[in-house]
């Protein structure tokens, strides 16, 4: 396959992965916003933009006036922010027509009905009425180009550079969330959490949709280290950062296998997947949240710059 | 219209043509409103499927769909025939005249074609002299713009030996058809059309250069990228074939060959089908600042390393220039005489042309040399006073560039209106395929209609729609 197919693939993947994932974020604070005084709710959304990194380009647009429904339309669909749900959309579909050939009818087809859909759905402001229809809406059309992915392309490199896409994409808005929200998750005075605790938590793991997951297999027990360890270290949990390694295992490790070598991008990945493995929460507990965070960040960049050299997307 | 025009579907008097008889007897039999909801259903599908086309110069630069008909245009089996005989002589003289171009130039030395239609004409490549093209094939792929004026007079209007496009619609077209009526195709049998990316790879393969070892050629279709009007077609072939869509920024000249960055590393292409034209193709040989083609192409090219399709300068060969000496190259370099004739066209050039053309500019189309698209011409009849005397300077100053013709009056096909099915005017463009092993035209081709009332311009860029062509199985 052609190296700027895989580029093409790779970002169609990251963006598509990057706007389901940020469509979470706006829900989690929203519902947050929701139960809280105006201050409190202002300052949940700065984190919102602060975790997508979007709080300069806010404050360019709005200055210090940060209230929801300005924020969610800024993330979502403002013309100004070159990183909005819909700017992704429109580079996901770029993305896809770029490497049409390599990707199934089915599979465009569903980028190009999303990018129709949403299109129409943002050609008009948000209202905190309508949001909850907007982001499901975002939300289907991510699982339905994800179902036509696995029912219909072939398993080979294209496949798994789009996995790659998926999963070095998901690590890293899984991380940054734990890296802006860390704070909640030190260990209190308390042993037992206050109730906002309990509400702060609830909400680091709505961002993640894992609120359901971990009280399910925590009877119901909220634990600031249970939680950290189910974002991090629980490989069932689809977007904790163990489970997206373990995933671009079987990624990496079918394009050494296919192309009968391995890369610099390999040794980045193993020791990082190495790392993950070895470790326990109390480890990363005892390093400091915080740092872990800001390495594994560092680490899943340097893999995603590494892929990109070491088969050739850009001359 | 001062003639009445031909209507392919019924007799003046209204009776149904035999070639439309299976069809109306379907269609008679059809619910009233199907036409209707079908119509709404193509069009959705046409956006899912992102079958669309980029116009140029649109401030708002949206895809745009190209309007699709559901009324079939139908040719009998009998008048595909005689087509087909035509276009296969037509196609066969194109390539022996590009190949005496770019060799001895027989046709001039005979007296038969001015050489001034060759001295610094741009569509002439010097780069190409001398040089014979992988199996002799300049032309391997050509779209013969065909009009209609009577049961038996069809006309070449264009021969399009650069980089013809429409294809995909001619395949998706059917496709959409046989989607929306397929009990009407078990009624009616329609020679098949589906199968020209298979023939498309396979004649391509044949052509593979000297420098080709292996089992079976690489084939790449080259494209100028998304942005381009035509980038679905360009993906849509490449997806059809198997093979890699690449972009001038994919390749590189390297040992001699022409290489593709793949993710495990250069690997080389055998053919490549470009869709960029020749002024873009090698900034070493061509336009300098191109970053759409290959640097150093042209000489990989010439040595042997590399097929190009069509072979650079192919367009001497469609210049409308050239066009109008089309009856005297078939003639000189198959000794038959034409099977096709030509659309009666005035050069500008010549003095006495230009008086008429100037003194009837009112019923004439004036088209420019190298224009396309449908592009800086002039229809005549529906010029205001004011357009003509604007127009009619400008052909005094260049009259070099333009060609004049009659405004002829096309065949209708009926379209499907709100008020029911209404005739439009239509073209025909088959395309043909070129290979050692002969010459492989697809039954039917292209359809556009002027969706406008009474309207004679059928391009995609200014309004024009298509439908499915068929011909009749015998």
């Amino acid at each position: 396959m052609l190296g700027r197919s895989a580029n093409g693939i790779f970002w169609l993947f990251r963006y598509l992965e990057r706007a389901e994932n940020t469509v979470r974020l706006i829900e989690a604070g929203f519902r947050m916003a929701l139960t809280r005084d105006s201050g409190a709710a202002s300052e949940e959304w700065r984190s919102v933009l602060i975790t997508l990194g979007m709080q300069h380009a806010y404050a360019a647009r709005h200055g210090d006036d940060v209230t929801g429904a300005h924020v969610f339309n800024f993330v979502l669909r403002d013309r100004d922010n070159p990183a909005s749900v819909m700017a992704m959309i429109e580079a996901a579909r770029t993305n896809a027509r770029m490497v049409r050939t390599g990707i199934t009818r089915e599979v465009w087809e569903a980028v190009n009905e999303s990018w129709m859909k949403l299109r129409e759905i943002f050609a008009r402001p948000v209202t905190e009425t309508r949001l909850r229809d907007v982001l499901d809406a975002v939300r289907r059309q991510a699982t339905q180009v994800r179902g036509a992915i696995e029912s219909t392309m072939l398993r080979n490199d294209i496949y798994h550079f789009a996995g790659i896409g998926t999963f070095v994409e998901r690590a890293d808005n899984t991380a940054r969330i734990l890296d802006v929200k860390y704070y909640v998750l030190l260990p209190s005075l308390s042993a037992v959490g206050s109730s906002l605790d309990n509400v702060q938590w609830e909400n680091v793991l709505r961002s993640v949709a894992g609120e359901r997951a971990y009280r399910w297999l925590n009877a119901g027990q909220m634990d600031p280290r249970g939680i950290a360890s189910f974002l991090i270290l629980d490989q069932r949990f689809p977007r904790s950062l163990a489970f997206c390694y373990a995933q671009l295992q079987a990624n990496m490790g079918f394009l050494a296998n296919e192309y009968g070598f391995e890369t610099e991008a390999h040794a980045i990945y193993q020791s990082g997947y190495g790392r993950l493995s070895a470790l326990t929460i109390e480890a990363i507990f005892e390093q400091g949240l915080h740092q872990f965070i800001g390495e594994f960040l560092a680490c899943n960049n340097r893999l995603a710059q590494q892929i990109q050299r070491d088969y050739r997307f850009v001359e | 219209m001062t003639t009445p025009c031909y209507d392919e579907m019924r007799e003046p008097d209204g009776t149904v043509r035999p070639a439309y008889d299976g069809y109306r007897q379907w269609l008679e039999a059809q619910p009233p409103g199907l036409l209707k909801r079908k119509g709404v259903e193509a069009e959705a599908f046409f956006r899912r499927t992102g079958i669309t086309f980029n116009v140029y110069g649109a401030a708002d630069a949206e895809e745009r769909l190209i309007p699709f008909d559901p009324v079939p245009r139908i040719i009998t089996a009998s008048q595909w025939r005689k087509l087909s005989r035509g276009i296969d002589q037509r196609v066969r003289a194109l390539n022996a005249f590009l190949h005496d171009l770019y060799h001895r130039q027989e046709i001039v030395r005979a007296g038969r074609l001015p050489e001034r239609l060759l001295q610094g004409n741009a569509a002439y490549l010097p780069q190409m002299a001398g040089f014979t093209p992988p199996g002799g094939v300049y032309t391997h792929i050509v779209g013969i713009d065909l009009v209609r004026t009577g049961e038996d007079d069809f006309m070449v209007l264009e021969d399009n030996a650069r980089t013809p496009s429409g294809v995909s619609y001619m395949l998706e077209n059917r496709e959409t058809m046989m989607a929306m009526f397929p009990e009407l195709f078990t009624r009616v049998r329609v020679r098949e059309v589906s199968d020209y990316p298979r023939r498309l790879a396979r004649s391509l393969a044949a052509c593979a250069p000297a420098a080709f070892a292996g089992d079976k050629p690489t084939v790449a279709v080259l494209t100028p990228g998304i942005y381009n009007s035509a980038y679905f077609e360009h993906a849509f072939l490449a997806d059809q074939m198997g093979a890699e869509l690449v972009e001038g920024s994919d390749l590189k000249v390297e040992g001699g060959r022409v290489a593709m960055r793949t993710t495990r590393g250069w690997q080389p292409v055998d053919v490549i089908y470009r869709r960029v034209d020749d002024e873009y193709l090698d900034p070493l040989s061509f336009n300098p600042d191109s970053v759409l083609g290959v640097a150093g192409i042209m000489d990989v090219y010439r040595a042997g390393g590399i097929t190009i399709a069509n072979a650079p300068g192919t367009g001497i060969s469609d210049d409308k220039a050239i066009y109008s000496f089309m009856p005297e190259i078939v003639e000189f370099y198959t000794g038959e005489k034409p099977i096709l004739p030509n659309v009666p066209t005035w050069r500008c050039s010549e003095p006495d042309a230009l008086a008429y053309v100037l003194d009837n500019l009112a019923e004439l189309v004036v088209k420019e040399v190298h224009g396309s698209g449908g592009y800086g011409m002039l229809i005549g009849p529906t010029s205001s006073k004011k357009e003509i005397a604007t127009f009619a300077a400008k052909l005094r100053a260049r009259p070099d560039n333009y060609i004049a013709q009659p405004t002829l009056s096309l065949s209708t096909v009926p379209i499907f209106t709100k008020a029911g099915l209404a005739p439009r005017h239509v073209d025909l463009r088959p395309f043909v395929l070129v290979s050692p092993h002969g010459i492989d035209i697809t039954p039917g081709g292209l359809t556009r209609v002027a969706l406008k009332k009474g309207s004679l311009v059928v391009n995609s860029s200014q309004g024009g729609g298509t439908k499915d062509s068929w011909v009749l199985d015998d």
